[in-house]
């Protein structure tokens, strides 16, 4: 019934890439641990997010056998992906522009009265 | 759709009567499961955006509360994680050649990994609740503000939770595919069951290796 | 072409009992089982919009308790959105079409397709014990810290419906997707498709995009009330306006799930009653998947007073309006389309008109929203019900009758009469705009939103809504009345009583088990009318 798509025969893989990523894979695991232990700053969160970010791609391309597959799944996994930037991102673009009056969050916790006339939105200002 | 027999003499015992054959229907099978990593993705995205709020908004407590997390477990659950994957992914190949006994031998493997994974993390829960680690009453932290902390523990519990849940529901599957495997259902041609199954593990696998650096290791050093 | 007879064999007389209905795999079959659950669900939602009517029709708040009005408002919006508007066209004549329309003998998992209706039905009934069990009263859109700290009503029990039920969303939206890839018959190409496929496949877009993310905040507020996990919760420095981040990232795409399959809808009508190629089909086509995607990036047009910083404020009002180019593509497209067409005016072409009309006052009234000085003049007045009762109910519902208008003869083998369907959309139409028209002035004026009792001027636009809210719900029931009267009564249809073109219209009405004799293989592109001069239209 499908027409366009009979092409894929599927791809075997063989066995030795799955060895050798998964060595990839605790290496990267020992790896990320470690570095957890050195003081890199604001990196160390860099570090552990670009490990993270290589081990899972690892995984979907060999495991999952991304790499060998039809275009449309690999548009799917991007698809994902970019949605996932869309929540992440657009909500982020609210709370790293927000002046501590518009955070509710810092307000319960800071000792710091608000004025008496303030108008909780800066909107209307 | 096996109720439905059809005039079709040759039909392959696991093909269903709207598929041509056994090939599109297996194509079919794991493109449904790519969309419902999708959704799977977006599922915890609400965690990780929570996460990600929070983190960047308390990045001190954060990192104080996550020094209580017990690393030892959480990295060897990693390894038990990453093996498990490994020999999931060797049952696909093995199912996919046909070979019956291997294809069993490693989808066992994998499951008692997954069990295992479950059992670390039980017991990991244990020591975090003598610690006074769950949220509530009971909560008890020092040297921060016990409220971020809380907040802290509050997503750990839910992502570690939601991520055990669905390896609780990928063992039940498992079991299934196993009993399927065990029968000999599988073959060169038919083994899309494992193939989907296998997707699912994966992803499972990859959110922990997400979870992982975001709950443990945040600023160990300090 | 029309035969007297109903053809022999067909899905509904193959198999009898229960038993063949609720374990059936037949898409044809499950959306009846939709099409019967919904129209339930609407019923007990508009029964609560009945008494809040009833209640404003005088300033003073006498009928009911405030504490029943707010149960009231609040189920009337869970139940309208979540049990009704959402699976509306989509588990209807989705189920139905979409295996029709690719020439397939069935969706690509039907088995799950069963499974969702027992989702939707399972979660269907754990928000009906919230009700019975004493209601909910936090509005349908939960609110916190409101719904995690205050409300001593049913939230869990609610919430959890609708986690459930989003997973039957989720997945008849991942198996109309892969219908859509991987089930068109030989020749089906993307543009060949009919314009009703492409605005399901966006609106599936949307499903799974989004649904999974209101299944895991409701998830969330659960956990709050149960496990003391506050994640949202101010006293531990969690920030209630995430929660709204959140909910809005599924709930303003939502919107275009109940809107945009009702545009395949008012498509398909206004090609088949003009008898011409929709104008700027590939316009049309993308512009559904551009209002998926664009819907995706608008959500803190609901939190603009919320405590959103101002520039994101300024961000999302300005992508705000770009959502209306697609929309107003597609309005100008339908205009020009009549343009210089055989026009005939059936009750499915009156209810794509009202759609048409009824859109673009909701989609008009919703720039004046996007935009953050009106926006803070009008929010949580009268002014945003009028406007997305205009979109949501004016639209929606409209394309909804419409669309079942349209292939009730498919669907049953029986046409509806005339007469008493043009009867139907005027008291419909007129009943909606009596309804709402009035509350875009109230909300102007300043009346809020979720109040039973208002200041006395108010009471004459308020008395006019409530008299449009009896004409509306009579305009409602005489199409029930007539549809099921056609069942028995109606005039036989035949395979394709419109004229019109498309896959669903080459097999018989209605069709047999498995759809087609054989695979359709398809040659042309969608509606191909000009080749049509001397077909009868009804
Ligand atoms: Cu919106």
């Amino acid at each position: 019934m499908a027409i366009e798509h009979t092409e894929t025969t599927e791809h075997v893989v063989p066995k030795r890439v799955y060895y050798t990523i998964f060595v990839i894979l605790m290496v990267m695991t020992y790896t990320t641990v470690q570095v957890a232990y050195f003081d890199l700053g604001r990196f160390n969160a860099v570090a552990a997010l670009l490990i993270a970010f290589f081990k899972a791609s690892l995984v979907v391309l060999f495991f999952m056998h991304v790499k060998y597959a039809p275009k449309l799944i690999k548009l799917f996994v991007l698809g994902g992906l970019f949605w996932l930037a869309i929540m992440l991102g657009i909500t982020m673009t609210d709370y790293m522009t927000r002046t501590p009056q518009e955070f509710p969050m810092s307000r319960v916790n800071t000792v710091q009265p608000l004025p008496a006339a303030h108008v909780p939105t800066a909107l209307l200002g | 759709m096996s109720e439905i027999a059809t005039s079709e003499a040759a039909h392959p015992a696991h093909l269903q009567h709207h598929f041509d054959s056994l090939q599109e229907q297996s194509q079919v099978a794991s493109l449904g499961m790519w969309v419902f990593l999708v959704t799977e993705i977006l599922f915890f995205g609400g965690m990780f955006t929570s996460y990600l709020v929070y983190r960047s908004t308390y990045p001190d407590a954060f990192a104080i509360a996550s020094k209580h997390t017990v690393i030892l477990i959480g990295a060897v659950n990693t390894a038990v994680l990453i093996t498990s994957s490994l020999t999931m992914a060797l049952a696909v190949f093995a199912s996919s050649e046909g070979n019956r006994k291997s294809t069993v031998n490693f989808l066992t493997a994998t499951w008692v990994l997954g069990f295992t994974f479950l059992v670390l993390k039980g017991i990991e829960y244990t020591i975090d609740f003598h610690e006074h680690l769950v949220p509530g009453a009971g909560f008890q932290m020092a040297g921060t503000n016990p409220g971020h902390a809380e907040l802290f523990f509050s997503l750990y519990f839910i992502m570690t939770g939601i991520h055990a849940l669905h390896m609780i529901i990928g063992l039940s599957v498992l079991l299934v595919i196993l009993y399927m495997a065990r029968r000999g259902d599988f073959s060169p041609e038919y083994h899309s069951p494992v193939e989907v199954m296998g997707l699912y593990w994966h992803f499972v696998d990859i959110i922990w290796i997400f979870l992982f650096p975001l709950l443990y290791l945040i600023d160990r050093h300090r | 072409m029309s035969t007297a007879v109903l053809p022999r064999e067909n899905y509904l007389n193959t198999d009898y009992g229960l038993r063949s209905w609720f374990l059936t795999t037949d898409h044809k079959r499950i959306c009846i089982l939709y099409l019967l659950t919904i129209t339930l669900f609407f019923a007990i939602g508009g029964a609560f919009a009945t008494v809040m009517r009833l209640d404003l029709a005088t300033p003073a708040a006498d009928l009911v308790s405030d504490e029943t009005y707010n149960k009231m408002f609040t189920m009337h919006g869970i139940i309208m959105v979540f049990f009704f508007l959402v699976p509306s066209i989509p588990a209807t004549l989705g189920n139905f079409l979409i295996p029709m329309m690719v020439g397939a003998k069935d969706v690509a998992f039907p088995k799950l397709n069963l499974a969702s209706w027992y989702i939707f039905t399972a979660g269907g009934c754990f928000t009906l014990w919230a009700l019975i069990s004493g209601g909910v009263d936090s509005g349908w859109t939960f609110y916190t810290p409101f719904s995690t700290l205050s409300s001593n009503t049913n939230v869990t029990l609610a919430a959890l419906g609708i986690f459930i039920a989003g997973f039957s969303s989720i997945l008849t939206g991942l198996n109309f997707m892969v219908t859509i890839h991987r089930m068109r018959a030989p020749g089906l190409t993307w543009f060949r498709m009919p314009l009703f496929l492409w605005s399901m496949y966006a609106a599936s877009l949307i499903f799974v995009l989004g649904t999974p993310v209101i299944a895991i905040t409701l998830l969330l507020v659960a956990a709050e009330r149960v496990l003391h996990l506050g994640i949202f919760d101010p006293a531990r420095g969690g920030d209630p306006v995430l929660f709204q981040h959140l909910f809005w990232f599924y709930s303003h795409p939502a919107v275009y799930i109940m809107v945009v399959p009702g545009m395949g809808v008012v498509s398909e009508i206004v090609a088949a009653f003009s008898r011409k190629r929709i104008f700027g089909y590939t316009f049309v086509a993308f512009s559904s998947l551009a209002i998926a995607i664009l819907g995706f990036l608008v959500w803190g047009h609901h939190l603009f007073v919320a405590g959103i910083s101002v520039y994101s404020a300024l961000v999302f009002s300005l992508l705000s309006y770009f959502v209306a180019i697609p929309s107003a593509i597609k309005v100008f497209n339908w205009t020009a389309t009549l343009y210089k067409g055989s026009i005939s005016f059936a009750t499915p072409m009156l209810y794509a008109f009202g759609f048409i009309w009824m859109f673009t006052i909701g989609g008009l009234t919703g720039l004046f929203l996007a935009a953050l000085g009106i926006d803070i003049h009008v929010t949580d007045t009268y002014f945003v019900i009028a406007h997305f009762h205009y979109i949501m109910v004016g639209g929606a519902i409209m394309a909804y009758l419409g669309g079942l208008h349209y292939w009730w003869p498919k669907m049953t083998g029986r046409l509806y009469p005339e007469g008493w369907g043009k009867l139907g959309f005027i008291t419909v139409f007129l009943g909606f705009n009596l309804t709402f028209f009035p509350q875009f002035i109230l909300g102007y004026m300043g009346m809020p939103r979720r109040y039973h009792a208002y200041p006395p001027e108010f009471q004459t636009l308020n008395v006019l809504s409530s008299a449009g809210a009896s004409i509306l719900a009579i305009g409602y029931l005489i199409p029930l009345v007539y549809l099921l009267w056609s069942l028995k009564y109606g005039p036989i249809a035949g395979p394709n009583p419109w004229g019109a073109k498309g896959l669903e219209w080459t097999t018989s009405s209605p069709p047999p088990k498995h759809n087609f004799e054989t695979t359709p293989i398809v040659t042309e592109p969608a509606y191909n009318y000009s080749e049509l001069e001397e077909t009868a239209v009804v």
